[in-house]
């Protein structure tokens, strides 16, 4: 694997494999030594234009369980501050020697850009890129969900017929693009619910159901309910919805819904979450949610991205 | 010139069984006695071991399998290799003694990783090496303990170790290295 950009480049069979890696790392987490030899003399480069504290650190932590040496880079307080463009910081970090580029960007196609480019050799892995897609936020989800269902006998198995639901702002919503994608080429059922107002155009060409009404959605039966933000940062322009008290009664994991899951029902959100806005405090603490196991299962998938970009002849999966 | 069979499943039994009662012997009994094998053969040929020196002693003896391929210092000469896991028993293999298993001995630099894989799980009292075949020409200070064949080869041939579990026949074959793998 030369870099990650998108899930949607995955076939089935290579997000298994990769997850299957991710379940020998997280074996890792679990030793008494907890760090891995293997990209020793690497350097990885967390190259972060957005805020972010879980994706940079988790990628952080992966990086250095596996020996290599990271760099980080945050566009506040860096010389793109002072309009450095894409291209030059690229260059410089090629000079310093990257071997690897862990990108978040709010320009959609960032990445892609930078993978295509002669500006640096690195592998090029996507952290987030405007509202296109967070990779190893779906590999991570997709990895937590097969744990939930198949706990040590993880390994080799895919999602085939596991049904999901993503509630909320799908139109803005790079994690669940990733989601979409991947989910559904491991053979699990998406169906999203969201105000009309917050689904992007073209929706109908996804290879998912679209709903409205999370009640019908919870009625109907579902294995996983996966909350999304509600991103303020992009809803500047406004008019989305009323109001978030209007958003929270009729698309928000409130105590009555979630009370009406099945027990075996698991509860995600990729964090941060707006707890009393999209998902209640009952919840996000409850048996059901899966949000700590994703942070921590977050840094295993992201070794495993890590290795499989850095090792052998920049050659497939063997 | 054709792939020449060196050793018949009843061949590797015997060996198999000469390693076991050497290890016993070693190792006065089979007390503390952990086998790990490396993967993918390695690991079989660590069951059968541990399951002839149970039946031999009449006591138990805990196996697993020890993966390598993180502390490999040659992944990036070579395409990807797919991680398996590492299964150690459930007490640890602290102060215990070791024998790790192999199929083929070559540079030992298989060895060298397993040396480094293991001291992060634990710390064995004794680490000692079997190995199926040793074919010669290492490039680094290791040295077997236990071995069932010595077979000399040049650098160019190459050695094929077959077994049930993994390809369903069993036998170990040596060839020049120009017909690819056996059918």
């Amino acid at each position: 694997m030369k870099h990650l950009l998108s899930t949607r480049d995955l076939t089935r069979h290579e997000a298994i494999g990769i997850l299957d890696v991710a379940e020998d790392m997280a074996d890792v987490q679990s030793r008494e030594v907890r760090k891995l030899p293997t990209l020793r003399g690497r350097t990885v480069v967390n190259l972060f234009f957005e805020d972010s504290t879980r994706t940079r650190i988790s990628f952080e932590a992966a990086a250095k369980r596996l020996s290599a040496d990271v760099i980080n880079f945050s566009a506040k307080g860096s010389s793109v501050s002072k309009g450095e463009s894409l291209k030059d910081t690229a260059q410089t970090l090629a000079a310093i020697g990257a071997d690897v580029v862990v990108i978040r960007h709010p320009a959609s196609g960032a990445p892609q850009v930078l993978a295509q480019s002669n500006w640096i050799e690195a592998g090029i892995i996507n952290a987030g890129d405007g509202t296109h897609e967070h990779p190893t936020q779906g590999l991570l989800d997709a990895f937590t969900i097969r744990k939930r269902l198949h706990g040590t006998a993880s390994r080799g198995r895919s999602l085939d017929g596991v049904r999901v639901t993503i509630v909320g702002d799908i139109l803005h919503s790079r994690v669940a693009r990733s989601n979409v994608w991947l989910l559904t080429s491991l053979g699990a059922q998406v169906h999203l619910v969201a105000p009309a107002t917050l689904l992007p155009v073209g929706v109908a060409n996804w290879p998912v159901t679209v709903g409205y009404d999370l009640d019908e959605a919870i009625d109907a039966g579902t294995d996983v309910v996966m909350m999304l933000r509600i991103q303020a940062e992009r809803m500047m322009s406004g008019g989305f919805f009323p109001n978030a008290r209007e958003y929270s009664r009729r698309w928000g994991l409130d105590d009555a819904r979630v009370d009406r899951l099945p027990a075996a029902t698991m509860v995600m959100h990729p964090g941060p979450m707006n707890r009393g806005l999209e998902i209640s405090s009952r919840a996000a603490d409850s048996p059901r949610s899966t949000v700590l196991e994703q942070v921590s299962n977050g840094v295993s998938v992201r070794m495993a991205v890590l290795y499989l970009v850095l090792s052998g002849e920049r050659g497939e999966l063997s | 010139m054709p792939p020449r069979v060196v050793l018949q499943q009843a061949d590797i039994a015997r060996a198999l069984t000469r390693i076991s009662h050497e290890i016993l012997e070693s190792n006065r009994g089979p007390d503390d006695l952990v086998i790990l094998g490396i993967p993918t053969r390695g690991v079989i040929l660590a069951e059968r071991i541990a399951r002839l020196i149970s039946d031999i002693s009449g006591r138990p003896v805990a196996s697993g399998s020890l993966d390598v391929t993180m502390y490999r210092d040659d992944l990036s000469r070579n395409p990807t290799r797919a991680p398996s896991p590492t299964r150690v028993p459930a007490a640890g293999i602290d102060g215990s003694v070791v024998v790790l298993v192999d199929d083929v001995l070559y540079s030992g630099r298989t060895i060298r990783s397993a040396l480094d894989a293991l001291g992060a799980i634990g710390r064995p009292r004794i680490v000692r090496l079997a190995t199926l075949i040793d074919r010669g020409h290492r490039e680094l200070p290791i040295r077997p303990d236990f071995v069932g064949k010595n077979l000399p080869s040049a650098q160019g041939e190459r050695i094929y170790v077959r077994l049930h579990e993994s390809d369903g026949d069993e036998f170990v074959s040596i060839d020049s290295g120009e017909n690819g793998a056996p059918k």
